[in-house]
């Protein structure tokens, strides 16, 4: 996206200079200041994210440099004192398995709900069902945490129980005494609210599926799922998986659904593989100190915290914008 | 069947010009159609298609499995949204029915007193999501305009990427980066003003995508028509350009404002709650709604408190529906129009 419209993009006919506007007056003192305000609201962007980017380094590297722990291997958090220590593993681990978990099931149900929407239900309900999905998108995030702290909880347990005790055996679901917010339970939460996310963009490109390729594979007696499966999941392959990067990023930032639902652990507890232990997220840990933000080098813990989740973030979503850079540049 | 044969035996009477059907009629003059007769190039049995693994079976199995997944996984979709729906609704809806709800704040009543309303925090999301809008909206819409009339070359690449870096930034981490200058460089208090500044940093990359979606759409004739009768670029934009795309801008801004209306991680960093009416954006706490709800959680164990946190819940998420129907209809009047 280059900003640049389709139609200027298009070579004219017997090799004429295009036709577009760029060129047009742009003398006059209108011209110039609104073309000016345009410019200086592109350059306020960049210039708030260079400031969030160098505002969080600068503010992180003292209390980095004062850290006695290694940031990135520990799992003590002692922040602030004469000598902070504190490492972050324990909210990587945390945040990168509920995000993992949550996208192992929100992809194939996101998914699984754009084919309805787009291939399978019948069309005076494609409309309708969008907009409850939609709705679901709209709830917003504290809500979900209302609901999962007090009403989902419950049910949850109960399943928890029953495979703790039958695949207790596995290390990744070992027992560990924990019945609140576990790893497990928090993605679960996640996966519920980043559905819609994976549906929308999903159900945007499985639309676009040509349909002489839709055709084409039903008059070559395909079943409908066959024409699925060697047209619309192939041409929408690029598309899904933006689609689940950017979940993935709306998951791994989530925070306040997140505060509600976990269960923090002491300093000090013992590491276990188990998705049934509880621990922080990086945005839930910082979300849940914000009083405690007294002192720079405090503060500075928690902002190298939020500088961490930020470079995830960031990766997460630049691997799907390359993606979906790619697929533009072949289909056209 | 019989209407052939009788044509075949009329046929067969008047054999005066023999004809290639007439050996076909006279074969079922003689033994009626057997049920197993095998067509030219032969058809495989029952028992050779068993053989073959039976694929027209599998298949269509297959293709029923599917069909029942797509349906189960929008019904397993839908329930949570029922489910939560109904929750909210069920515990919060006699309070939003009281009359004190949509008038009165909270000011000296205790979690476990009733009464009391939530006009303070109604007033204070309100106010907190136009101050952001007001910041946010020319600066996103300007922005997409560059992007999609001025804009070309490294500038509009690196605008167009930085946008893309905002989208995707977690609520949390805006909120402490505001934090960052505000409070830790600035030393000014923490206040509503802080908090709207920090949803200004989530809602600007929203209003940029939907505007700059919407203005692709306008037709380049449109552009072209204008700039033939000597109208300047910028009156161009303005006049041809967004009015043209209004009704999508506006619906951008509206689903904008309904995601931002409900962040909480923001509030929770830079806006403490308070149970009083807060006109002040720059000084003291500021009460919103999702504050609220988090400030009732607190005191859950009262059963005043926790309907007090879901009445909140559903009139936040009443708010944000209202705005997303409105952006909806606008939408999709705005289309019926072109």
């Amino acid at each position: 996206m280059t900003g640049v419209p389709v139609v200027d993009e298009k070579p004219e006919p017997k090799g004429n200079a295009p036709l577009g506007g760029d060129n047009a007056s742009t003398a006059r003192l209108g011209d110039r200041l609104f073309g000016g305000a345009a410019t200086a609201s592109g350059v306020i962007v960049i210039a708030m994210v260079t400031l969030i980017a160098t505002f969080l380094i600068v503010q992180a590297v003292p209390a980095l440099l004062d850290n006695q722990e290694n940031f990135l291997t520990s799992r003590a958090w002692n922040p602030g004192g004469d000598q902070p220590g504190f490492g972050i593993l324990e909210f990587l681990w945390t945040t990168v398995v509920a995000g993992a978990i949550a996208m192992l099931i929100a992809v194939p149900f996101g998914v699984a709900v754009a084919l309805f929407l787009t291939q399978y239900a019948p069309v005076w309900m494609r409309g309708p069902a969008a907009a409850l999905v939609d709705l679901l998108a709209a709830v917003p995030s504290i809500v979900y945490g209302l609901w999962g702290l007090i009403t989902f909880a419950p049910f949850f347990r109960p399943i928890q129980g029953w495979i703790e005790s039958t695949f207790g055996w596995f290390p990744l679901l070992a027992q560990t005494g924990i019945t609140g917010g576990t790893i497990l339970f928090i993605a679960v939460v996640l996966s519920i609210m980043v559905v819609p996310i994976v549906t929308a963009l999903s159900r945007e490109i499985f639309a676009q599926t040509p349909l002489a390729h839709k055709e084409g594979a039903l008059a070559l007696g395909a079943t409908h799922w066959e024409m699925i499966r060697t047209t619309v999941l192939p041409f929408g392959r690029p598309g899904v998986i933006s689609a689940s990067m950017l979940a993935l990023g709306r998951a791994l930032g989530e925070t306040i659904a997140v505060t509600f639902l976990v269960s923090s652990l002491p300093n000090g507890a013992a590491w276990t593989w188990s998705l049934f232990n509880g621990g922080e997220t990086f945005a839930s840990k910082i979300a849940n100190n914000a009083a405690e933000f007294s002192n720079p080098s405090r503060t500075g813990a928690y902002i190298a915290a939020a500088l961490v989740l930020f470079v995830l973030t960031f990766v997460v979503n630049s691997i799907a914008r390359i993606v979906i850079e790619r697929r533009k540049a072949f289909s056209e | 069947m019989s209407t052939l044969t009788r044509e075949g035996r009329a046929a067969g009477e008047s054999r005066a010009q023999p004809r290639s059907g007439d050996r076909l009629s006279d074969q079922h003059d003689q033994q009626p159609p057997d049920e197993g007769a095998t067509p030219p190039g032969g058809r495989p049995d029952d028992a050779a298609l068993e053989e073959m693994g039976n694929p027209h079976h599998g298949r269509a199995v297959k293709d029923a499995a599917a069909r029942v997944v797509m349906w189960g996984a929008f019904g397993a979709v839908i329930v949570p949204l029922v489910w939560i729906l109904y929750t909210v609704v069920s515990h919060g809806v006699n309070l939003l029915l009281s009359s004190t709800w949509w008038t009165n704040n909270q000011r000296n009543i205790n979690s476990g007193d009733t009464g009391g309303g939530a006009r303070h925090a109604i007033e204070g999301t309100l106010m907190m999501a136009g101050v952001t809008a007001v910041i946010a909206v020319p600066i996103g819409i300007l922005t997409a305009v560059y992007l999609v009339e001025y804009g070309r070359g490294p500038l509009a690449r690196a605008i167009s990427f930085t946008v893309d870096i905002l989208s995707g930034i977690p609520s949390i981490v805006a909120a402490l980066f505001v934090y960052a200058v505000w409070v830790t460089t600035f030393g000014i208090e923490r206040s509503g003003f802080a908090a709207a500044l920090s949803l200004v940093l989530l809602m600007i990359p929203v209003i940029v995508r939907s505007t700059e979606a919407m203005l692709l759409l306008v037709p380049n004739e449109l552009r072209e028509a204008a700039y033939a009768l000597g109208v300047p670029k910028w009156v161009t934009v303005v006049k041809v350009v967004l009015r043209t795309a209004f009704s999508g801008i506006v619906t951008g801004v509206l689903l904008g404002l309904a995601r931002i209306m409900g962040e909480t991680a923001p509030l929770l960093i830079l806006a403490p709650y308070t149970k009083n009416f807060q006109r002040d954006l720059l000084h003291g706490n500021f009460p919103t709604l999702p504050m609220m709800i988090n400030q009732d959680r607190g005191d859950i164990g009262f059963a005043t408190a926790a309907e007090r946190m879901w009445g909140a819940a559903l009139t936040l998420i009443l708010l944000v529906l209202l705005l997303n129907v409105i952006g909806r209809v606008i939408a999709r009047a705005g289309s019926a129009k072109t």
